[in-house]
């Protein structure tokens, strides 16, 4: 297969694929908590479950007001990765190209310098974490092999993304961008990547159980 | 043969939230800063979310694709009696079950819900604490894990009435109310006796205590033997019902409050046909209710410790302030009060279990910290077990701090009583 066969077969049936896997397996991997299903609670309660439970959806998503200076780190990190790499995800021409192709739908797209800071950003972030996870004794010790997995599955598109600019093949580093898209998006379902969808019911499950009892947590 | 037993219990623990929040982890460590057990030792081992790492293996191992694969193959380590021995001391001796990590949590996990859970396998595995197994076999053939009988509340209740020259009405059917009270409110406490029965007598309530249900403090539910805590449970269902009570009071005691109010239904499978309430939260009504009335006020520098059970578990949170502001001119907060509040350390069969004892007064530096920071000589509170612990710990650090209850200080500043009780 030359170059030309390679990236016009993951730029269609490749890609397919893994959107594919992606959707089914993130949309099974949030309904199998709800099949698992919990038992009807007999206690009378003292409040609510769906408008805690939606409450602590959001208000997990803000600056934690007491944390500590690791806890600082880890928030402010977790915050510079996650925002730059949906940034660089969603406000690329080039993306938001892709989507419009496939789907007609479109917006805005923010500069190319733009983006390739909040790439740059998101890459630091990614670099200052694993420092992190290896240096401080609590997060070297809850630490396996997936974590480790992921941070490279993750880290890999950022990065190859960014060489396009400055790539002396272009193609070739198209190529192994896509590459890289289509690994992350097959192992997100099956890794604790999963976390991007299963982190909205486990936060509504926590908001709920404890606003039952009339807790907002 | 247990160890199969407990990795089934597990199995059988999870639940729609379980796998939600399993799935959810990504080993961020935040819930470590959360957790008095970590940040007074430092030691990692201490994380809440390592306390669940033999679960967690099950969940993968049962659950996920790649877990399940793995370990079909082989690749993937069963969970042993060795690990579940070595995680006994993390799962029992360093959780209080006190839900501060359950708050801390970036994606939501609710880690004290999972560490209730992990108990049931590990008690069903044979994997509990030898004094925490002890409390419980007491509390199922004595019926009290403090070992207090009908006998011992008799005597309490006798010179109880002599005291207050209030008659005491026990098994008295058709009342509203029905109070139950936890061991150490009955073999340590037991001032709170005669505080009550002054209390309910001033306010004109129509209440009871029951013979054969007196004792709430419930071994099952810190143990994590559902079947047990059931059984201690229904003997205050039976009495309840018995006795026709429309109310059941809750004691000053924070997992009896748990057991009863949040878990006690489910426990034994159908809704109850009362009410049960907290007795800080029937207090409080009665004093809005204007039918409990207080007088005076103490100027001591005052402060309320939360108990976790009771606030953070439980949402009995602005009650206890209600109270202490018509009758504390100087009550103030301690630094993350509310359901913000450190554990006292001993929650969750803590106290319960001597091989935890050092642990125990070591992180109590968390509250002495916390209390240094307000300089208070009061500290008020409303679980006896808490009491207990507050009052080891203020001994161990040669502080100068007295502790006392809600309810007590309460009946101290009751105005006269009524001659007439109310209708």
């Amino acid at each position: 297969m030359n170059q030309h066969a390679l990236l016009f077969f993951l730029r269609g049936q490749g890609l397919k694929f893994a959107v594919i896997v992606f959707t089914f397996g993130l949309i099974y991997r949030l309904l199998h908590p709800v099949l698992l299903g919990r038992k009807k609670n007999l206690a009378a309660p003292r409040g609510g479950e769906w408008g805690p439970g939606m409450r602590t959806i959001w208000h997990r998503s803000l600056f934690p007001v007491r944390l500590t200076p690791r806890g600082h780190f880890i928030i402010i990190a977790g915050y510079i990765f996650h925002l730059g790499f949906l940034i660089t995800l969603l406000f690329l021409s080039q993306h938001i190209e892709l989507v419009k192709n496939t789907f007609g739908i479109y917006w805005p797209a923010l500069p190319p310098g733009a983006i390739s800071i909040a790439a740059v950003l998101s890459i630091a972030a990614l670099a200052a974490l694993f420092v992190h996870r290896i240096t401080d004794p609590v997060k070297r010790l809850i630490s396996d092999f997936q974590d480790y997995l992921v941070w490279v599955l993750t880290l890999l598109p950022l990065l190859t993304g960014l060489a396009l600019d400055m790539a002396a093949d272009y193609q070739r580093m198209l190529i192994v961008h896509i590459i890289s898209v289509e690994l992350l998006l097959i192992a997100i379902p099956f890794t604790k990547l999963a976390h991007m969808l299963t982190t909205f019911s486990s936060r509504w499950y926590n908001g709920a159980i404890a606003g039952y009892k009339g807790v907002k947590a | 043969m247990n160890l199969q037993r407990g990795i089934h219990s597990m199995i059988e623990q999870i639940d729609g939230p379980m796998a939600s929040f399993f799935s959810s982890c990504v080993h961020c460590g935040l819930c470590a800063d959360a957790c008095l057990f970590y940040t007074e030792t430092q030691e990692p081992k201490y994380t809440p979310i390592y306390k669940l790492a033999p679960m967690r293996r099950i969940w993968q191992q049962q659950f996920t694709f790649w877990g399940r694969l793995l370990f079909k193959l082989g690749l993937s380590k069963p969970v042993t009696d060795e690990e579940l021995a070595e995680w006994e001391p993390l799962v029992y001796d360093s959780c209080t079950l006190c839900g501060r990590c359950s708050l801390a949590c970036p994606v939501g996990n609710d880690i004290t819900y999972m560490v209730r859970k992990m108990r049931e396998g590990m008690a069903a595995s044979g994997h509990a604490p030898e004094g925490i197994k002890e409390a419980t076999r007491r509390a199922i053939e004595l019926g009290s894990p403090m070992g207090v009988t009908i006998n011992t509340l008799k005597a309490h209740i006798k010179h109880a009435e002599k005291e207050t020259g209030i008659a005491f009405p026990l098994d008295l059917v058709g009342a509203d109310y029905l109070l139950v009270l936890s061991s150490a409110e009955i073999a340590v406490f037991s001032e709170i006796i005669p505080a009550v029965a002054r209390i309910f007598h001033q306010a004109g309530i129509s209440w009871t205590m029951a013979s054969d249900g007196f004792e709430a403090t419930n071994s099952g539910i810190q143990i994590g033997s559902s079947d047990l805590a059931a059984e201690l449970v229904n003997r205050i269902v039976k009495s309840a019902e018995h006795l026709k009570v429309r109310y059941v009071i809750s004691p000053e005691c924070g997992h009896a409050y748990t057991a009863l109010r949040w878990e006690g239904p489910n426990l034994i499978g159908r809704p109850f046909p009362f009410e049960v309430v907290h007795i800080i939260e029937l207090l409080d009504q009665l004093q809005s209710s204007g039918r409990l009335k207080t007088t005076g006020t103490t100027d001591a520098r005052m402060t309320f410790h939360d108990p976790c059970q009771m606030v953070r578990r439980g949402g009995v949170i602005d009650q206890p302030r209600n109270l202490l502001n018509k009758i504390a001119s100087n009550f103030v907060e301690m630094p993350e009060s509310g359901i913000q509040n450190w554990c006292c350390g001993g929650g969750g069969g803590v106290s319960a279990n001597p091989r935890a004892d050092e642990l125990r007064l070591k992180v109590f530096s968390r509250k002495k910290s916390q209390l240094d920071a307000i300089a208070v000589k009061t500290m008020v509170t409303s679980c006896s077990n808490c009491r207990s612990m507050l009052e080891e710990g203020i001994e161990h650090y040669h502080m100068d701090t007295n502790v006392i209850g809600l309810t007590e200080l309460i009946a101290e500043h009751l105005a006269e009583p009524s001659e007439e009780p109310k209708p």
